[in-house]
């Protein structure tokens, strides 16, 4: 019977995605109701040094699956290596981040293994009489869907990062360290990376970043959103855009958020000289605190922030990041 | 070159959802249905390179009657044929059910490439695409930027968008390649483009027409199920930062910020 709770974990260059620990946090309370053993698992080349790290936030066990054929990621390399792990111990339960990497891997590995998958969850919980129960948002946050699961194992889930709360770390914590040699041949990896182009840009993605501050229509031009970089440096943010914002070739296609855009999460969204349409809220509605910066006072953003300032954004902004540079330095 | 676009229709993004009362489900009436956004580029892309190479494009669409409307407008764009696959057996799935249906259909086809889009805008899954490539034993890559076929139409060059940048890979066709905006300008139907669809060739298959098992798609096959749907939680009044001029707010905002939101 299958047993146990995994976290795929992630990681890229030599760093665990930080997504990985806010899942063990939680799944470390569900593996306790159902007296499993929480396992985190990590592919890759020479990344057994990451392996202490997954301890403190839970981990009884840590897969550290290895084959130089995973120094990267690619579909079939990761697919193969964690379809044969999870055919050879059958856990319950295998969770991930809802991340580039997780919502590429976990439908193949889903769809292999035949089982069912909720991605890009809020909360993940033990339900009625201990069954599995992933929540997500439907139609770009219009909607939260509470999932049930088959029989099915595993059951799969992918999170979405900045969500879940990562509890302390315990450092007296030890976890089993168990080495896995991956069977991955070329044939497993049909499609070859030929080229990495990276932006020259250091800044988190979008997508897990802790802070956002972003522009719409109201920036007026590509220009000014210098106004917002320096506010961003000052909180460690990533810049984002509306979707008028990028239609308009201010900004990358990549730096949207919304609904055709990127979804996230962060503790703070600020959102200068953006209205607030319902595809724009649907990609950041569910960040934790949310300002916005317009002067229109029948915005519609009013109605969906925590704080609101109404005035000219190109005389608030700058403002701002000058007041928010003093407190930092108090 | 013969391509196959998987499409699905969905609620318009201008649609407000509204949950059933018992959580069942979304009020469908008063929702304007589209054909998903990410799919048109899919069609686009289909149709840029059947300009290219030649061949023919064919829509094959999972989804109840209504999906017609979705379907002849990817036909007024272009594409040549459709299969509907139309079954209240295929209805209530999850994106292992419906990929398993759409394998199927694809499988009796001679096909040397398929595009889906990157995700559906009402479940926001993005896994039936990939979920389909594992069934057909072939390659995929999600989130394309750029698609170029190579003139024997063996292999194409892809831009995949990644975290900071992008990816250039080399893929084997026939691949399931998952469209994502910015790939092109989807166009719009031209209206002699529209009257021509009319004529076009849609074919409806059942289950049953595709050897299947009703217990293995939609709900019966399904691996998860909604329990229960709600609204999003809602969020309490803004508050806003009074003062006279924008010199002033600015601190007061800040403060709040540090103090109360805890956030910098």
């Amino acid at each position: 019977m299958a047993k146990g709770i995994w976290v795929f974990a992630e990681q890229s260059e030599g760093s665990v995605r930080k997504v990985a620990f806010e899942i063990l946090s939680q799944a470390r309370k569900m593996a306790d109701t159902m007296g499993e053993e929480l396992c985190a698992v990590i592919l890759g080349d020479g990344v057994e040094s990451l392996a202490d790290q997954f301890a403190p936030y839970g981990a009884d066990k840590v897969y550290v699956v290895e084959s130089a054929a995973l120094k990267d990621y690619t579909t079939g390399g990761y697919t193969k290596a964690l379809v044969d792990l999870a055919k050879q111990h059958e856990p319950s339960i295998l969770l991930g981040g809802a991340t580039v990497t997780g919502k590429d891997l976990f439908p193949r590995v889903a769809a292999r293994l035949d089982s069912g998958l909720a991605v890009d969850c809020t909360d993940i919980k033990l339900g009625e009489g201990n069954q599995f129960v992933a929540t997500r948002p439907l139609y770009a946050g219009k909607a939260y869907a509470d999932l049930g699961f088959s029989d099915a194992t595993p059951q799969i889930a992918t999170i979405r990062p900045n969500v879940l709360i990562p509890s302390e770390p315990d450092a007296s914590r030890t976890a089993e360290i168990i080495k896995v040699a991956a069977e991955v041949a070329p044939e497993d990896i049909k499609v070859k990376v030929v080229e990495v182009k990276k932006m020259a840009s250091e800044t988190v993605d979008l997508t897990e970043a802790e802070a956002i501050v972003a522009g719409g229509r109201g920036m007026k031009g590509p220009e000014n959103f210098k106004l917002l970089e320096d506010m961003a440096a000052l909180l460690n943010a990533t810049v984002g855009a509306s979707r008028a914002a990028v239609d308009a070739g201010w900004k990358d296609q990549a730096d949207q958020v919304g609904q055709t855009g990127k979804v996230v999460s962060p503790n703070l969204y600020v959102a200068a000289g953006i209205s607030g349409a319902i595809q724009h809220f649907a990609g950041m509605g569910t960040s934790k605190v949310i300002v916005a910066i317009n002067k229109d006072p029948e915005a519609v953003i009013f109605s969906k922030c925590d704080y609101g300032i109404c005035d000219d954004l190109f005389k608030v902004v700058p403002k701002l990041t000058e007041e928010i540079k003093k407190l930092k330095q108090d | 070159m013969n391509i196959v676009v998987c499409m699905k229709q969905v609620p318009d993004t201008e649609a407000q959802i509204r949950v059933k009362p018992d959580g069942s489900g979304i009020v469908e009436s008063d929702i304007k249905f589209v054909m998903n956004p990410y799919d048109e580029f899919g069609v686009e892309e289909a149709l840029l390179i059947k300009e290219k190479l030649g061949g023919t494009v064919t829509i094959v669409c999972l989804g109840p009657d209504r999906a017609i409307d979705a379907i002849r407008t990817g036909l007024a764009m272009g594409a040549d044929k459709a299969v509907h696959l139309l079954d209240p057996a295929f209805d209530g799935g999850d994106a292992i059910s419906t990929a398993k249906a759409l394998a199927a259909a694809i499988k009796g086809m001679e096909c040397d490439l398929i595009f889906c889009g990157k995700q559906a805008i009402d479940d926001d899954g993005a896994m039936v695409g990939s979920a389909l490539a594992e069934m057909l034993d072939i390659p995929q890559v999600s989130i394309v930027t750029k698609v170029e076929v190579a003139d024997d139409g063996k292999s194409a060059k892809v831009n995949r968008q990644i975290i900071g940048g992008e990816e250039i890979l080399d893929v084997p066709l026939p691949a399931v390649l998952n469209a994502q905006k910015g790939l092109n300008e989807p166009r719009y139907a031209s209206l002699p483009g529209i009257m021509k669809a009319k004529k076009k060739e849609v074919k409806p298959m059942t289950a049953a027409d595709l050897g299947l098992d009703a217990g293995v798609v939609g709900s019966a096959g399904a691996k998860t199920k909604i329990l229960k749907m709600t609204a999003p939680p809602q969020r309490e009044a803004a508050k806003m930062i009074e003062g006279e001029t924008a010199e002033e707010k600015a601190p007061k905002l800040a403060k709040l910020l540090r103090e109360e939101a805890k956030v910098i």
